[in-house]
């Protein structure tokens, strides 16, 4: 009994928020990954993407909700969402043409694609913030939870409840068919065989008649989609904030590099290693360590390894250390 | 146009737009400018350092500034002493504690064996120095948090001259830089950026955080100054008289006094690190660092250190922008960690740079006058332009209402369109490096 409230307790608080945060943070991640690979720089401009393809969602939820329009139990904005991409796709595409595909064509160092993605994250930035405002949006609706603390601890018997948001379970179920996708794309189709090509080898793949044009066409398609994707079951999860987007990137790139820059299987195991490192150092242990420790030893404290407001210290950490002893990232990454 | 007539004349232009403001807006918001302006043109001086001189991506920028303001409050503000017999020497001994836990971390693992044995002896050291470190560290923290919150609540400091702290905050943020480039730098470009980024959200979130340091979001108010107040000035019967005899009331006289003030400091650094850089850049050092940075494998070849290298010019830089940081805390005279945010602090300084022309210590100066000018007037500008545009609609219309709102955020959109049209058009900048 008493191991069985501490598994509750540990799945209430730390698994199940960790593997909702950890699916968020790779399909952000797997969108760094991809512009890595395929156009070969880091692009900053990815939280803010998120926040524009999420701000769109958001705006066309409003106008759906407003119509009356709903999607039953499910939250409206899912019905939004394929707008919300599309709208984010022509943004994302319009942002190649007039400033990425000059890079390109001249063949500009790394580097300076990465400051050209300062301007569009500015740009981007500005945009959200002038439509939308700054301020913290709310826009999920529908059945908030599958099951709830109380009716959890009636149906078992048990002391601790267990909560399961329907926000959690959508981003999880919403993750897993995306990345299926996704790789299923990649691997079975002639135009992600030709991604995985150009990433490879660029020479080869021109050699053999890809058109690079098309590639990075397709890559920013799908980027849009993962971002306003990740985004919009952020936002579900939490609540929608420019800001907060904003500093997603940090965890997003340590997301990526832990993985392996360049690699999409990494970005997801990154997201995870990332969320759950997070998520466990700055939760308070006392009611775990409660359960399965005999009364004597109960703790005082919290045995809280560090305070809520350190997250970004520990994704920091986390990548220092992997860094440090693993250079290219967990599964092989690549360099430019 | 010769590069040599160019960079006067941008300057002129320069100041010409600053002395219309004081013509058509107030002295004071003209003067205002200028000082930010100079502390601008000072991070962006730093930032040049690094990125102009050995080609290294620093988007920490703002955890530099932020421990500059850090240290005017360690050196200027009065010493809480019944917090230090609380609890100091407890905090102290602490983060002691915690540091040498890491060392002999560090040492174990670089002494002991490869093997196994040697993963699980520092992972056990370190979780016990953590173990221990917190036991002895929150108790003090706990002590001095609990003396007075309301008014102090933290250590205080170290009660000197607040033009101290100037040197200090270099030193600090040379600290903070060493650390980071003894285990970022040997990596490769875009992972320096992101430890960065990383770094400065760290120093902020201690800085928000860790009361007993600075106070955290309560905020450090009232900071000493290195001129006088305004108050005293006005009642002081000789700067009175002085100010109507030039045919100004005392008020504004005794503002314009204090801010012309500040101005002639920002101005003696400026120049002291203006001239510095300048000297460096010319000096076979800085020569070898521009080599290192368009061709490192070469630079290797002819025996030259590139990680040791690049660790002393990101040391340096990120030192002028600890500078710079501590003086933006003695002008705005409280320290507030809240106000730390990467787009204004990081990415504008950015713009700076790369506006003004990368590699060009005058340039840099440039873009951090001209960019910081436009920041501060894109937002009235924007706000006439949308009542403009808007003027046909009525009063209350939504739309009219929501844009005009909205003006603020007008100055991300124009820095991002500036930004990219200077990088795809005049990718050197304004003045670029010879």
């Amino acid at each position: 009994m008493e191991f069985l409230n501490a598994f509750v307790a540990l799945s209430n608080f730390v698994l199940i928020p960790a593997i909702a945060y950890g699916s968020q943070l790779a399909l952000g991640a797997l969108g760094v990954t991809l512009i890595y690979g395929i156009l070969r720089f880091s692009n900053f401009a990815h939280g803010d993407t998120m926040a524009f393809g999420t701000m769109a969602t958001v705006l066309i939820t409003w106008w759906f909700q407003s119509m009356g329009v709903s999607f039953g139990p499910l939250p409206t904005a899912l019905l939004a969402l394929p707008f919300g991409i599309a709208v984010c796709a022509a943004f994302v595409l319009l942002t190649d043409r007039g400033i990425y595909r000059f890079y390109r064509r001249v063949k500009a160092k790394p580097i300076i694609l990465v400051m050209a993605s300062l301007g569009v994250m500015f740009i981007m930035n500005g945009l959200v913030r002038f439509i939308i405002g700054p301020d913290d949006q709310r826009f999920a609706d529908g059945a908030r939870f599958i099951v709830t603390a109380g009716e959890f601890k009636k149906m078992t018997g048990l002391s601790e409840g267990l909560a399961l948001k329907s926000t959690q379970a959508i981003t999880l179920v919403t993750a897993i068919v995306v990345v299926a996708a996704l790789f299923w794309f990649l691997n079975k189709t002639r135009t992600g065989k030709s991604m995985r090509a150009y990433s490879d080898n660029e020479d080869l793949a021109l050699l053999s008649g890809i058109n690079p044009e098309r590639v990075v066409m397709v890559t920013w398609l799908i980027v849009a989609g993962l971002a306003t994707i990740a985004g919009v079951l952020y936002g579900l999860d939490k609540s929608f904030k420019p800001f907060t987007y904003f500093q997603l990137l940090l965890p997003i790139f340590a997301s990526a590099i832990v993985g392996g820059l360049g690699n999409p299987l990494g970005a997801i195991a990154g997201g995870f290693v990332i969320a759950f490192s997070e998520v466990m150092v700055t939760y308070a242990w006392k009611k775990v360590a409660g359960y399965l420790l005999p009364e004597a030893w109960a703790p005082d404290g919290l045995v809280q390894l560090m305070s809520t407001d350190y997250k970004f210290a520990v994704s920091f950490a986390i990548l220092l250390i992997v860094l440090l002893f693993k250079p290219t990232g967990l599964f092989k990454g690549k360099s430019v | 146009m010769s590069t040599s007539l160019k960079t006067p004349l941008l300057f002129a232009v320069v100041a010409a737009m600053i002395i219309a403001t004081g013509q058509m807006q107030s002295w004071n918001t003209a003067l205002q400018i200028l000082n930010f302006g100079l502390i601008s043109a000072i991070m962006a001086l730093g930032v040049n350092l690094q990125w102009g001189f050995a080609g290294l991506f620093n988007v920490g920028i703002m955890g530099f500034v932020a421990l500059g303001g850090l240290a005017t409050v360690i050196v200027s503000m009065p010493p809480t002493t019944e917090a230090w017999s609380a609890g100091g020497l407890r905090i102290l001994l602490g983060l002691a504690m915690g540091a040498a836990t890491i060392v002999a971390g560090i040492l174990l693992w670089a002494r002991l064996p490869r093997g196994r044995m040697r993963g699980l002896v520092v992972a056990a050291v370190l979780v016990l120095g953590f173990a221990l470190f917190r036991m002895v560290f929150d108790g003090g923290v706990s002590a001095v948090e609990a003396v007075n919150p309301a008014s102090t609540g933290y250590l205080g400091g170290l009660g000197l001259p607040i033009l101290l702290a100037w040197p200090l905050g270099g030193v600090l943020a040379a600290g903070a830089a060493w650390i980071i480039g003894k285990t970022a730098l040997g990596l490769r470009s875009d992972y320096l950026a992101i430890a960065t980024l990383g770094i400065a959200e760290i120093i902020i979130a201690v800085m928000k955080n860790e009361d007993w340091l600075a106070r955290g979001v309560k905020n450090v108010i009232g900071l000493p100054r290195p001129l006088p107040y305004e108050v005293d000035l006005q009642q002081d019967p000789g700067f009175a008289a002085t100010a109507t005899s030039l045919g100004l009331d005392p008020v504004t006289a005794s503002t314009l006094y204090v801010k012309l003030g500040y101005s002639a400091l920002f101005t003696v650094v400026l120049v002291v690190l203006l001239v510095l850089a300048q000297r460096a850049l010319h000096s076979p050092w800085g020569r070898m660092m521009r080599a290192i940075r368009d061709n490192e494998v070469a630079a290797e070849a002819m025996g030259k250190d590139v990680t040791r290298r690049h660790l002393q010019i990101f040391i340096l830089g990120s030192a002028v922008c600890g500078i710079a940081g501590a003086m933006m805390t003695t002008l705005d005279s409280q320290l507030t960690p809240g106000a730390y945010q990467p787009l204004r602090f990081t990415f504008l300084i950015w713009v700076m740079v790369i506006v003004g022309g990368s590699g060009n210590n005058l340039g840099s100066v440039l873009g951090g006058f001209l960019i910081w000018f436009l920041w501060v007037q894109v937002e009235p500008v924007g706000l006439w332009a949308l009542e403009l545009l808007t003027s046909g609609m009525a009063e209350d219309n939504a739309l009219r209402m929501h844009l005009i709102d909205s003006a603020a955020h007008m100055r991300l959109l124009t820095m991002g369109v500036v930004l990219l049209l200077v990088l795809r058009f005049s990718p050197k900048g304004l003045l670029p490096e010879k």
